[in-house]
Protein backbone atom coordinates (compact mmCIF):
# COMPACT_ATOMS: atom_id res chain seq x y z
CA UNK A 1 0.00 0.00 0.00
CA UNK A 2 1.26 3.29 -0.95
CA UNK A 3 2.51 5.12 2.28
CA UNK A 4 1.34 9.23 2.99
CA UNK A 5 4.61 10.39 3.55
CA UNK A 6 3.86 12.37 6.77
CA UNK A 7 6.35 11.38 9.48
CA UNK A 8 7.97 14.08 11.88
CA UNK A 9 11.13 12.48 10.52
CA UNK A 10 10.03 13.94 6.92
CA UNK A 11 9.03 16.94 8.58
CA UNK A 12 12.48 17.37 10.67
CA UNK A 13 14.44 16.86 7.39
CA UNK A 14 12.39 20.09 5.09
CA UNK A 15 12.57 21.99 8.09
CA UNK A 16 16.56 21.42 8.16
CA UNK A 17 16.73 22.06 4.37
CA UNK A 18 14.17 25.51 3.78
CA UNK A 19 13.51 26.65 7.26
CA UNK A 20 10.19 27.85 8.25
CA UNK A 21 8.70 27.92 5.17
CA UNK A 22 7.41 24.46 5.31
CA UNK A 23 4.77 23.49 7.44
CA UNK A 24 3.93 19.86 7.66
CA UNK A 25 0.26 19.18 9.12
CA UNK A 26 -1.28 15.45 9.87
CA UNK A 27 -1.91 15.15 5.85
CA UNK A 28 -0.01 17.62 3.84
CA UNK A 29 3.05 19.83 3.91
CA UNK A 30 2.60 23.55 3.28
CA UNK A 31 5.13 25.47 1.56
CA UNK A 32 5.19 29.09 0.43
CA UNK A 33 5.09 29.91 -2.92
CA UNK A 34 8.81 30.99 -3.24
CA UNK A 35 9.97 27.81 -1.56
CA UNK A 36 7.40 25.19 -4.08
CA UNK A 37 10.32 24.97 -6.79
CA UNK A 38 12.99 23.95 -4.35
CA UNK A 39 10.66 21.89 -2.26
CA UNK A 40 9.54 20.08 -5.32
CA UNK A 41 12.92 19.57 -6.42
CA UNK A 42 13.99 18.41 -3.25
CA UNK A 43 11.44 15.82 -3.23
CA UNK A 44 12.09 14.75 -7.00
CA UNK A 45 15.79 14.32 -7.11
CA UNK A 46 16.34 13.32 -3.41
CA UNK A 47 17.11 9.37 -4.17
CA UNK A 48 15.31 8.02 -1.09
CA UNK A 49 12.35 10.08 -2.35
CA UNK A 50 12.28 10.13 -5.43
CA UNK A 51 8.48 11.70 -6.40
CA UNK A 52 9.13 10.87 -10.28
CA UNK A 53 4.89 11.25 -10.81
CA UNK A 54 2.67 14.39 -10.30
CA UNK A 55 -0.35 12.56 -9.74
CA UNK A 56 -2.31 15.88 -10.03
CA UNK A 57 -2.49 19.87 -9.03
CA UNK A 58 -5.84 21.42 -8.33
CA UNK A 59 -6.50 24.80 -6.91
CA UNK A 60 -9.68 25.99 -4.77
CA UNK A 61 -11.01 29.34 -3.91
CA UNK A 62 -11.73 29.95 -0.34
CA UNK A 63 -12.53 33.50 -0.64
CA UNK A 64 -9.82 35.56 0.75
CA UNK A 65 -7.29 32.92 -0.64
CA UNK A 66 -6.45 30.62 -3.20
CA UNK A 67 -4.72 27.33 -2.23
CA UNK A 68 -3.32 24.99 -4.80
CA UNK A 69 -2.61 21.41 -4.55
CA UNK A 70 -0.31 19.37 -5.50
CA UNK A 71 -0.35 14.71 -5.13
CA UNK A 72 3.08 13.68 -5.57
CA UNK A 73 3.72 9.67 -5.51
CA UNK A 74 6.79 7.92 -5.67
CA UNK A 75 6.06 4.79 -8.23
CA UNK A 76 9.93 3.18 -7.13
CA UNK A 77 9.37 3.92 -3.15
CA UNK A 78 5.62 3.89 -3.11
CA UNK A 79 5.10 7.19 -1.34
CA UNK A 80 2.53 9.88 -1.69
CA UNK A 81 2.66 13.25 -0.28
CA UNK A 82 0.92 16.07 -0.70
CA UNK A 83 1.83 19.78 -1.10
CA UNK A 84 -0.70 23.00 -0.46
CA UNK A 85 0.54 26.35 -1.55
CA UNK A 86 -1.55 29.50 -0.53
CA UNK A 87 -1.13 32.53 -3.06
CA UNK A 88 -2.59 35.83 -2.13
CA UNK A 89 -6.35 36.58 -3.99
CA UNK A 90 -5.01 40.39 -5.31
CA UNK A 91 -2.39 39.30 -7.61
CA UNK A 92 -1.61 35.10 -7.32
CA UNK A 93 1.38 33.77 -9.15
CA UNK A 94 3.29 30.85 -8.53
CA UNK A 95 5.98 29.44 -9.76
CA UNK A 96 5.46 26.73 -12.35
CA UNK A 97 6.08 22.58 -12.01
CA UNK A 98 5.72 22.52 -15.73
CA UNK A 99 10.05 21.91 -15.56
CA UNK A 100 10.02 19.35 -12.94
CA UNK A 101 6.95 17.26 -14.36
CA UNK A 102 5.79 17.46 -17.62
CA UNK A 103 2.41 16.42 -16.96
CA UNK A 104 1.96 20.10 -15.00
CA UNK A 105 1.50 21.94 -18.03
CA UNK A 106 -1.78 21.40 -19.18
CA UNK A 107 -3.18 21.05 -15.87
CA UNK A 108 -1.48 24.49 -14.33
CA UNK A 109 -3.34 25.56 -17.83
CA UNK A 110 -6.29 24.48 -16.07
CA UNK A 111 -6.42 26.44 -13.36
CA UNK A 112 -4.77 29.58 -14.93
CA UNK A 113 -7.84 29.41 -17.34
CA UNK A 114 -10.61 28.78 -14.71
CA UNK A 115 -9.61 30.49 -11.59
CA UNK A 116 -6.62 33.04 -13.01
CA UNK A 117 -3.51 32.01 -10.98
CA UNK A 118 -0.39 33.06 -13.12
CA UNK A 119 2.42 30.04 -13.48
CA UNK A 120 5.75 31.90 -13.64
CA UNK A 121 8.26 30.15 -15.89
CA UNK A 122 5.05 28.03 -17.29
CA UNK A 123 6.41 27.32 -21.05
CA UNK A 124 3.15 27.91 -22.85
CA UNK A 125 0.49 29.96 -20.69
CA UNK A 126 -2.63 30.08 -22.27
CA UNK A 127 -6.57 29.34 -22.12
CA UNK A 128 -7.04 25.63 -22.26
CA UNK A 129 -11.04 25.09 -21.90
CA UNK A 130 -12.48 28.10 -22.82
CA UNK A 131 -11.40 30.13 -25.19
CA UNK A 132 -9.12 33.56 -26.24
CA UNK A 133 -10.54 36.40 -25.42
CA UNK A 134 -12.95 35.42 -22.24
CA UNK A 135 -13.65 37.79 -19.81
CA UNK A 136 -13.25 36.42 -16.47
CA UNK A 137 -12.55 33.49 -14.29
CA UNK A 138 -15.59 30.92 -13.66
CA UNK A 139 -14.45 29.06 -10.43
CA UNK A 140 -13.71 31.93 -8.92
CA UNK A 141 -16.00 32.33 -6.24
CA UNK A 142 -17.05 36.27 -7.42
CA UNK A 143 -17.18 35.16 -10.22
CA UNK A 144 -20.35 36.23 -12.87
CA UNK A 145 -20.85 36.07 -16.36
CA UNK A 146 -21.30 39.09 -18.38
CA UNK A 147 -23.74 37.52 -20.94
CA UNK A 148 -26.32 35.21 -18.99
CA UNK A 149 -25.28 36.35 -14.91
CA UNK A 150 -24.31 32.28 -14.04
CA UNK A 151 -22.41 32.24 -10.86
CA UNK A 152 -25.05 33.47 -8.73
CA UNK B 1 -109.54 -22.73 -85.15
CA UNK B 2 -107.59 -21.05 -87.57
CA UNK B 3 -107.08 -16.93 -86.41
CA UNK B 4 -107.84 -14.85 -89.42
CA UNK B 5 -104.43 -12.03 -89.18
CA UNK B 6 -105.95 -10.75 -91.99
CA UNK B 7 -108.78 -9.85 -90.67
CA UNK B 8 -107.26 -7.85 -87.22
CA UNK B 9 -104.20 -6.08 -89.30
CA UNK B 10 -104.13 -5.45 -92.85
CA UNK B 11 -101.06 -6.91 -94.67
CA UNK B 12 -100.17 -3.46 -96.20
CA UNK B 13 -99.97 -2.29 -92.73
CA UNK B 14 -98.05 -4.71 -91.41
CA UNK B 15 -95.39 -4.11 -94.66
CA UNK B 16 -95.27 -0.61 -93.76
CA UNK B 17 -94.42 -1.12 -90.17
CA UNK B 18 -91.48 -2.92 -91.21
CA UNK B 19 -90.35 -0.30 -93.77
CA UNK B 20 -90.37 2.81 -91.52
CA UNK B 21 -88.36 0.94 -88.99
CA UNK B 22 -85.87 0.27 -91.73
CA UNK B 23 -85.80 3.27 -92.69
CA UNK B 24 -85.34 4.92 -89.49
CA UNK B 25 -82.36 2.42 -87.98
CA UNK B 26 -80.91 3.35 -91.52
CA UNK B 27 -80.52 6.52 -91.18
CA UNK B 28 -79.44 6.53 -87.56
CA UNK B 29 -76.78 4.48 -88.57
CA UNK B 30 -74.69 6.34 -91.07
CA UNK B 31 -71.56 5.93 -88.79
CA UNK B 32 -69.78 3.22 -87.64
CA UNK B 33 -70.25 2.30 -83.81
CA UNK B 34 -67.01 3.41 -82.21
CA UNK B 35 -64.77 -0.27 -81.57
CA UNK B 36 -64.74 -0.71 -77.75
CA UNK B 37 -61.38 0.55 -76.54
CA UNK B 38 -61.90 0.56 -72.15
CA UNK B 39 -58.90 -2.28 -72.28
CA UNK B 40 -56.40 0.48 -73.84
CA UNK B 41 -57.27 2.72 -70.45
CA UNK B 42 -57.23 -0.48 -68.50
CA UNK B 43 -53.32 -0.27 -70.00
CA UNK B 44 -52.57 2.83 -69.71
CA UNK B 45 -53.77 2.97 -65.80
CA UNK B 46 -51.67 -0.40 -64.53
CA UNK B 47 -48.67 1.77 -66.21
CA UNK B 48 -48.74 5.01 -65.50
CA UNK B 49 -48.55 6.93 -62.10
CA UNK B 50 -49.91 10.07 -61.98
CA UNK B 51 -48.00 12.41 -59.25
CA UNK B 52 -46.31 15.65 -59.11
CA UNK B 53 -43.13 16.84 -58.38
CA UNK B 54 -43.76 18.02 -54.87
CA UNK B 55 -45.14 14.41 -53.85
CA UNK B 56 -41.92 12.64 -55.77
CA UNK B 57 -39.12 14.69 -54.50
CA UNK B 58 -40.55 14.58 -50.82
CA UNK B 59 -41.28 11.00 -51.25
CA UNK B 60 -37.55 10.54 -52.55
CA UNK B 61 -36.21 12.48 -49.63
CA UNK B 62 -38.18 11.70 -46.62
CA UNK B 63 -37.66 8.23 -47.42
CA UNK B 64 -33.60 8.22 -47.40
CA UNK B 65 -32.47 10.29 -44.67
CA UNK B 66 -28.72 10.59 -44.23
CA UNK B 67 -27.57 12.06 -40.85
CA UNK B 68 -24.26 12.78 -40.23
CA UNK B 69 -21.65 11.69 -37.68
CA UNK B 70 -21.51 15.23 -35.49
CA UNK B 71 -22.70 14.67 -31.99
CA UNK B 72 -21.31 16.27 -28.99
CA UNK B 73 -22.42 14.32 -25.94
CA UNK B 74 -24.81 11.81 -24.56
CA UNK B 75 -27.68 11.55 -26.05
CA UNK B 76 -25.14 10.11 -29.31
CA UNK B 77 -25.49 6.83 -27.18
CA UNK B 78 -29.70 6.87 -27.48
CA UNK B 79 -29.06 7.29 -31.33
CA UNK B 80 -26.68 3.91 -31.15
CA UNK B 81 -29.47 2.19 -29.59
CA UNK B 82 -32.10 3.93 -32.17
CA UNK B 83 -29.24 2.75 -35.20
CA UNK B 84 -28.35 -0.67 -33.95
CA UNK B 85 -30.89 -3.75 -34.47
CA UNK B 86 -33.60 -3.37 -31.13
CA UNK B 87 -34.75 -0.32 -32.81
CA UNK B 88 -33.74 -0.51 -36.54
CA UNK B 89 -33.29 2.93 -37.70
CA UNK B 90 -32.77 1.20 -41.35
CA UNK B 91 -36.41 0.97 -41.30
CA UNK B 92 -36.49 4.10 -42.13
CA UNK B 93 -33.95 4.55 -44.68
CA UNK B 94 -31.66 6.22 -43.36
CA UNK B 95 -28.97 3.42 -41.51
CA UNK B 96 -26.05 4.93 -43.31
CA UNK B 97 -24.42 7.68 -41.16
CA UNK B 98 -22.10 9.44 -42.96
CA UNK B 99 -18.78 10.55 -41.73
CA UNK B 100 -18.44 13.78 -44.66
CA UNK B 101 -21.12 16.20 -43.83
CA UNK B 102 -21.31 16.87 -47.51
CA UNK B 103 -23.10 12.99 -47.86
CA UNK B 104 -25.37 14.15 -45.54
CA UNK B 105 -28.59 15.87 -45.34
CA UNK B 106 -29.61 15.56 -41.62
CA UNK B 107 -27.67 16.69 -38.76
CA UNK B 108 -29.29 15.25 -35.13
CA UNK B 109 -27.79 17.61 -32.63
CA UNK B 110 -27.72 15.28 -29.43
CA UNK B 111 -26.04 16.79 -26.43
CA UNK B 112 -24.97 19.63 -24.71
CA UNK B 113 -22.89 22.25 -26.88
CA UNK B 114 -20.26 24.38 -25.48
CA UNK B 115 -18.88 27.84 -26.94
CA UNK B 116 -15.72 26.22 -27.89
CA UNK B 117 -17.23 23.71 -29.83
CA UNK B 118 -19.83 25.58 -31.19
CA UNK B 119 -17.95 26.66 -34.58
CA UNK B 120 -17.09 23.44 -35.39
CA UNK B 121 -20.72 22.13 -35.13
CA UNK B 122 -21.64 25.56 -37.15
CA UNK B 123 -19.03 24.23 -39.93
CA UNK B 124 -20.70 21.22 -40.25
CA UNK B 125 -24.02 22.34 -41.16
CA UNK B 126 -22.93 24.73 -43.53
CA UNK B 127 -20.94 22.32 -45.15
CA UNK B 128 -23.90 20.13 -45.83
CA UNK B 129 -25.29 20.55 -49.19
CA UNK B 130 -29.10 21.51 -49.41
CA UNK B 131 -32.01 20.43 -48.71
CA UNK B 132 -30.88 19.81 -45.16
CA UNK B 133 -32.39 19.34 -42.01
CA UNK B 134 -31.76 19.63 -38.30
CA UNK B 135 -33.20 17.60 -35.36
CA UNK B 136 -32.63 18.69 -31.68
CA UNK B 137 -32.60 16.22 -29.41
CA UNK B 138 -32.48 16.36 -25.88
CA UNK B 139 -32.92 19.14 -23.56
CA UNK B 140 -29.12 20.51 -24.03
CA UNK B 141 -30.00 20.80 -27.74
CA UNK B 142 -33.37 22.42 -27.48
CA UNK B 143 -32.43 25.05 -24.58
CA UNK B 144 -28.58 24.09 -23.15
CA UNK B 145 -30.54 21.86 -20.15
CA UNK B 146 -29.34 21.97 -16.58
CA UNK B 147 -26.34 24.23 -18.24
CA UNK B 148 -28.60 26.61 -19.88
CA UNK B 149 -27.18 29.46 -17.76
CA UNK B 150 -23.52 28.18 -17.56
CA UNK B 151 -20.89 30.34 -19.10
CA UNK B 152 -19.53 27.76 -21.42
CA UNK B 153 -22.81 26.03 -22.95
CA UNK B 154 -24.71 26.96 -25.97
CA UNK B 155 -28.62 27.23 -24.81
CA UNK B 156 -29.84 25.69 -27.55
CA UNK B 157 -28.85 24.75 -30.98
CA UNK B 158 -31.30 27.20 -32.10
CA UNK B 159 -29.00 30.13 -31.47
CA UNK B 160 -26.47 29.01 -34.40
CA UNK B 161 -28.71 26.96 -37.06
CA UNK B 162 -32.24 26.52 -37.87
CA UNK B 163 -34.03 23.56 -36.63
CA UNK B 164 -37.01 21.29 -37.66
CA UNK B 165 -37.79 19.27 -35.24
CA UNK B 166 -36.84 19.08 -31.27
CA UNK B 167 -37.26 15.66 -29.64
CA UNK B 168 -37.64 16.73 -25.52
CA UNK B 169 -35.68 14.29 -22.94
CA UNK B 170 -32.69 13.87 -20.84
CA UNK B 171 -31.70 12.30 -22.89
CA UNK B 172 -34.68 10.76 -25.22
CA UNK B 173 -35.62 7.65 -25.43
CA UNK B 174 -34.63 5.41 -28.69
CA UNK B 175 -38.33 5.56 -29.44
CA UNK B 176 -38.78 9.03 -29.00
CA UNK B 177 -35.81 9.91 -31.56
CA UNK B 178 -37.99 7.53 -33.88
CA UNK B 179 -41.20 9.62 -32.99
CA UNK B 180 -39.05 12.43 -33.75
CA UNK B 181 -37.55 11.14 -36.93
CA UNK B 182 -41.13 10.24 -37.67
CA UNK B 183 -42.46 14.07 -37.54
CA UNK B 184 -39.59 15.22 -39.37
CA UNK B 185 -40.58 12.94 -42.21
CA UNK B 186 -44.25 14.51 -42.24
CA UNK B 187 -42.95 17.80 -42.20
CA UNK B 188 -40.52 16.90 -45.49
CA UNK B 189 -44.10 15.23 -46.84
CA UNK B 190 -45.32 19.16 -46.91
CA UNK B 191 -42.80 20.79 -48.25
CA UNK B 192 -42.68 22.18 -51.93
CA UNK B 193 -40.50 23.44 -54.51
CA UNK B 194 -42.60 26.73 -55.31
CA UNK B 195 -41.88 27.78 -51.82
CA UNK B 196 -38.02 27.94 -50.69
CA UNK B 197 -37.31 26.73 -46.93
Amino acid sequence: MTTTLNSSDMAARLKAQFGSGVTPTADYLEVTPALLPGVAEYLKNTPELDFDFLDMVTAADYGDRFELIYRLLSLKNNLLVSLKVRCDRSRPSVPSLAGLWYGATNQEREIYDLLGIEFSGHPDLRRIVLWEGYQGHPLRKDFKDKVYGAGD
Amino acid sequence: MEIEREALTPTSEIDRREGSGIEALRAASQHPVPDPDAWLEEEIKRNMLVTTVDAVLNWARKSSLWPVTAFTACCTFEFIGASSSRFDIARFGMEVVRASPRQADLLICGGTLTWKMAPQIKRVYDQMPEPKWVIAMGACAISGGIFHDSYAVVPGYNRLIPVDVYIPGCPPRPETLLAGIETLRKKIAKESIMKPR
